[in-house]
């Protein structure tokens, strides 16, 4: 007999085989040498880790126990393959478009990217996949208690807990081995080919012995089947139909199916071959279930357990090899699974759970790529760790004593819950997240309650009370009798009811509530997927998309550009003209150029719409968006650019405008001062000459023109006096000296002092005594320059026979002005407006000023905080002043 | 009874010191104060030499020149121009104008009589 120790060390030497299948599979991808991984043989060949440990030791148990009822499991997917292929065609394609990762992935996707369908789905797989996994424990630990007891070692026999431990760090290594976290895993696909392989040939080499080794040839083994019971047992129509619903709907719903299924997909067209090889690969797996069945009944002594006939039946013959053959074939079933299945769900668990959580409370991590692969591949190996031992948990929570079929078909039944929210995303338009939710939710709480929690064993996790009493207390609660319907068998019962309730539950919500944009967006992409993507491969379609591709790259690089481009490609190619065939290299080299100019998401789509080997995802359409966004800013920024330099240019001609006037009115203001200096000068050489001469001149004579030298002298100091005043007062360089004094006191100076020579007797001035009684916070020196200025121009400039001026006070508010009004003619409305300027000239006559007085009378007026303007429509000349009572520093 | 010379320019004491150099050498002065109606003063007596002003109040002397010359066709009258803009453009619109002696102020007085007399001679 053999070992237990020799068997163990069968296993490694499997397991390490089968890391050198995957290692070299992995190296090839990598290098690129895909085609052999590729073929469609090696994707029909994965989709049998549908045929796991149940299948492989269970069926033959089921075909004992319930004759060919075990056809139903098998029935299930070959129908699926061969009559609803066009559904699978759809899922592979939507997968890839959408680059979905699990299935979990593709209900939330399809329902606007919703987290909380993807949590929820990835709870349901999860649960939905535990017993699953028991199962495998179960039959891999079955096993080994086969050989133990066999080899009388027994009691050396290893507990699942170590199978389960030896399982999960398999899984860890094999599914996470490397860095790339991508979620395309050629070792594995190839390493699970093989593993098909491997317990095809088994079981096949186990059948041809029953058949022809112990039943005497095809004949004798027919004869024996009519005989036993197996043959005789009747179909139960209804039960049928349930089980093969159930079967093809796990089979579309699995996580691990999903996997090797979509995710792994490389090709659509591997269906075309799948559609026929996987159904003939399920026959031949299903072929000799009854024979062995049958011959173990015969053969075995009553009350062994029929899971194990492939085992046992070869080593009650003696063919250790033949059982150790067969026992890897249930190794590989069951390993096989356990690896696909634990991908599938970490990958979910890690990218709806694990992933959104840690990226929630690491709000800066996520800018380091390496670091979140390092998060992501961690999330995953715990996950996987975690299924593992949620399985094994169940293992033992159940005792490990249902048969195989069982536990499998509670999990099914679990599983089976997404298959009317994945039909319904995939072909109605109207089904709605909150529809997803419910039947969902219905659906799960259902299977969780009659079928899932009994399944462990009565008093386990519900307590017998509940079973036979109904949950509250309420009769038509009872997990297996709900609504008061007894008499069907749990599963049936379940079934029935959690597909029912989830169905209606999904349409009745979708129809009452609507779906958000996104949701409308996904599910049209979703619905009509065939007619977003054409042709299957038609990246290698003809001559008709170079066209359009030309035509476009024409629109986006420029027409010579894109002509040589193309030129180019074409002569590289070897073709005659200027098309290029649009080969896969090709159209990478055009998407590259292209992003150049539009950016990448947006080449991408645009190639992907015209070759149309896939439609423009809403990931394709945001990143679309998001770059349309950047050049709107890109432009609104350039437009920004445009109008500052417009403005600058503005501000430059203005400012060139102003230097020009400011030339003009420089030269002009020489040209002014000039001839106000000549003119005091002239008159001073010419009689400085007269004088220097002597001659004849009168004393009369002689002191007058002395005297007109003076006066001429003394304007000269003024008018420069005057000139350095503007100055300072317009460069703003004047200090201003602030007092308190009373506005009355200040006028007092300016009468007395304008009119203190003797031509001042000339000018009578009214005042209005009543109102100047004003107490005002300013310079008061300045304020009286103006005054005094004001009242000399009247005396110098009023044409009256009887030179009046009348100097009026008002006040309003903190504002007090002074009006200074004469009775002459006043000033012509033209020279109005130019009086305050310098040198400005407003009679004919000469009254000795420079014309600088007004000029100043306004600046002080501005450093006062107030102003002086002409008042029209008044008798004579009039000015006002206005200035505020208090000048606040601040109003400098 | 001298030459004439008709002086008009409105700054009173360049008038007076003009009035006594050129009186002083025999000349008959005669004076006016504003461009108004100076050229209407020249043609209803129009002396051996003219001396203008250029800022004059109502004309300026270029426009009472121009005026003289073209439009009453005085282009024998000695013109002798004083300006006490002394920049060099003053001088080109003089001299369109149509002037035979331009000079800028304050001038000496040798140098204003040397000019009455070359005008008057010529």
């Amino acid at each position: 007999m053999i070992a237990l120790n020799a068997l163990v060390a069968i296993c490694l030497c499997y397991v390490t085989f089968l890391f050198a299948v995957a290692f070299v599979a992995e190296r090839a991808a990598r290098r690129g040498q895909v085609g052999w991984l590729r073929s469609p043989l090696v994707y029909t060949l994965s989709l049998s880790i549908y045929c796991t440990g149940w299948t492989f030791y269970g069926a033959v148990g089921y075909a004992a126990r319930s004759g060919l009822e075990y056809i139903t499991i098998y029935l299930g997917p070959s129908l699926v393959m061969l009559g609803w292929w066009w559904v699978v065609r759809k899922m592979v394609r939507i997968g890839r478009t959408q680059r979905l990762t699990s299935i979990a992935d593709l209900i939330s996707s399809r329902f606007g990217k919703s987290n909380l369908l993807a949590i929820g789905v990835t709870i349901l797989a999860v649960i939905g996949t535990t017993p699953y996994i028991a199962l495998q424990l179960q039959s891999v630990t079955l096993s080994f208690d086969v050989f133990a007891r066999a080899s009388g070692e027994a009691e050396q026999l290893p507990s699942a807990i170590w199978v389960a431990i030896g399982l999960a760090l398999f899984t860890v290594i094999f599914g996470t081995r490397n860095l790339d976290v991508n979620e395309r895993h050629h070792g594995v696909v190839m390493a699970i080919a093989v593993e098909a392989v491997v317990k095809l040939f088994a079981l096949v080499a186990v059948g041809l012995f029953v058949v022809w080794g112990i039943g005497g040839g095809l004949g004798a083994t027919l004869d024996k089947i009519d005989q036993s019971e197996i043959g005789a047992w009747q179909v139960e129509g209804g039960r049928w139909a349930g089980l093969m619903l159930l079967s093809a709907a796990a089979f579309l719903c699995l996580p691990r199916m999903f996997q090797v299924m979509v995710v792994e997909n490389d090709d659509e067209s591997h269906l075309r071959t799948a559609s026929w090889a996987f159904p003939t690969y399920l026959i031949c797996m299903s072929l000799f279930v009854v024979p062995i069945a049958v011959v173990g009944l015969d053969l075995m002594p009553a009350g062994s357990n029929p899971d194990l006939f492939v085992l046992t039946v070869p080593l009650s013959q003696g063919r250790e090899g033949l059982a150790i053959l067969s026992f890897l074939g249930g190794f590989s079933s069951a390993t096989s699974m356990v690896i696909v299945a634990a991908i599938a769900l970490s990958t979910m668990v890690s990218n709806h759970i694990v992933m959104p959580i840690w990226l929630r409370f690491t709000n800066d991590g996520a800018t380091v790529s390496g670091d979140v692969r390092n998060v992501v591949l961690l999330a995953r190996r715990l996950s996987i760790v975690g299924v593992v031992m949620l399985g094994y948990l169940y293992y033992r929570l159940s005792g490990g004593g249902n048969a195989l079929a069982a536990i499998g078909l509670v999990s099914f039944t679990g599983v089976a819950q997404v298959l009317p929210v994945v039909l319904g995303g995939l072909f109605w338009r109207g089904a709605t997240r909150v529809g997803a939710f419910a039947g969902l939710t219905i659906g799960f709480c259902i299977w969780l309650f009659t079928l899932f929690l009994p399944s462990v064993g009565p008093g386990v996790l519900i307590s017998t009370t509940v079973m036979d009493q109904g949950f509250f207390g309420l009769s038509w609660l009872r997990p297996q009798a709900l609504f008061g319907i007894e008499g069907l068998d749990p599963l049936m019962h379940t079934l029935l009811w959690s597909l029912s309730l989830n169905t209606v539950a999904f349409f009745a919500f979708s129809l009452i509530s609507f779906p958000t944009p996104l949701e409308r967006l996904q599910g049209a992409q979703f619905v009509n997927i065939f007619q977003h993507s054409s042709g299957v491969r038609s990246w290698s379609a003809g001559v008709a998309q170079s066209e359009d591709l030309m035509i476009m790259a024409q629109r986006i690089l420029g027409a010579r550009e894109a002509q040589a481009l193309f030129s180019r490609a074409a002569q590289k190619q070897g073709v005659s003209g200027n098309l290029p065939e649009p080969t896969p290299g090709f159209l990478e080299l055009l998407e590259r150029e292209l992003s150049g100019s539009v950016g990448a998401a947006t080449a991408h789509a645009m190639i992907g719409q015209i070759v149309g080997g896939m439609s423009v995802s809403v990931q394709d359409l945001m990143a679309v968006a998001d770059e349309s966004a950047q050049l709107m800013e890109y432009s609104a920024r350039l437009k920004e650019q445009s109008d500052e330099l417009s403005r600058a240019a503005r501000q430059l001609r203005e400012a060139n405008q102003k230097l020009t006037r400011i030339s003009v009115q420089k030269d002009a203001f020489l040209s002014q001062i000039s001839h106000e200096l000549r003119t005091p000068m002239t008159s001073i050489r010419a009689f400085s000459e007269i004088l220097r001469d002597g001659g004849q001149l009168t004393e009369a004579e002689q002191t007058k023109y002395a005297s007109i030298i003076h006066d001429e002298a003394i304007r000269l100091t003024r008018l420069l006096d005057d000139l350095l005043d503007l100055s300072v007062l317009e460069n703003g360089q004047v200090s201003l000296n602030l007092r308190h004094d009373s506005l009355r006191d200040l006028l007092d100076r300016a009468v007395s002092s304008a009119l203190a020579d003797e031509e001042g007797a000339g000018l009578r001035i009214r005042r209005d005594a009543g109102h100047e009684d004003v107490p005002i916070y300013t310079d008061p020196d300045r304020l009286t320059q103006v005054f005094i200025n004001l009242i000399a121009n009247a005396k110098k400039y009023c044409e009256a026979a009887h030179p009046e001026l009348e100097i009026r006070v008002g006040r309003r508010g903190d504002w007090v002005f002074v009006d200074f009004v004469d009775n002459g003619l006043g000033i012509s409305p033209e020279a109005q407006d130019v009086i305050f300027e310098k040198f400005a000239r407003v009679s004919d006559q000469k009254a000795g000023g420079a014309g600088l007085g007004l000029a100043i009378c306004r600046q002080i007026m501005t450093r006062l905080g107030g102003g002086i303007t002409y008042l029209k429509g008044e008798r004579g000349a009039a000015f006002r002043i206005e200035l505020p009572t208090h000048l606040s520093m601040a109003a400098q | 009874m001298g030459k004439r010379v008709l002086l008009i320019e409105d700054e009173p004491n360049i008038i007076e010191a003009i009035s006594f150099i050129l009186s002083r050498d025999g000349w008959t002065v005669e004076t006016h104060a504003n461009g108004h109606d100076a050229v209407d003063v020249v043609q209803g007596n129009l002396p051996d030499v003219l001396i203008l002003d250029v800022m004059l109040p109502g004309k300026s002397g270029y426009d009472i020149l121009r005026e003289l010359r073209e439009s009453h066709g005085r282009s024998e009258l000695p013109v002798l121009m004083l300006t006490a803009r002394g920049q060099s453009k003053d001088r080109d619109l003089a001299e369109r104008a149509g002037v035979n002696r331009f000079m800028t102020k304050p001038f000496s007085n040798a140098e204003m009589l040397d000019a009455v007399r070359d005008l008057s001679e010529a």
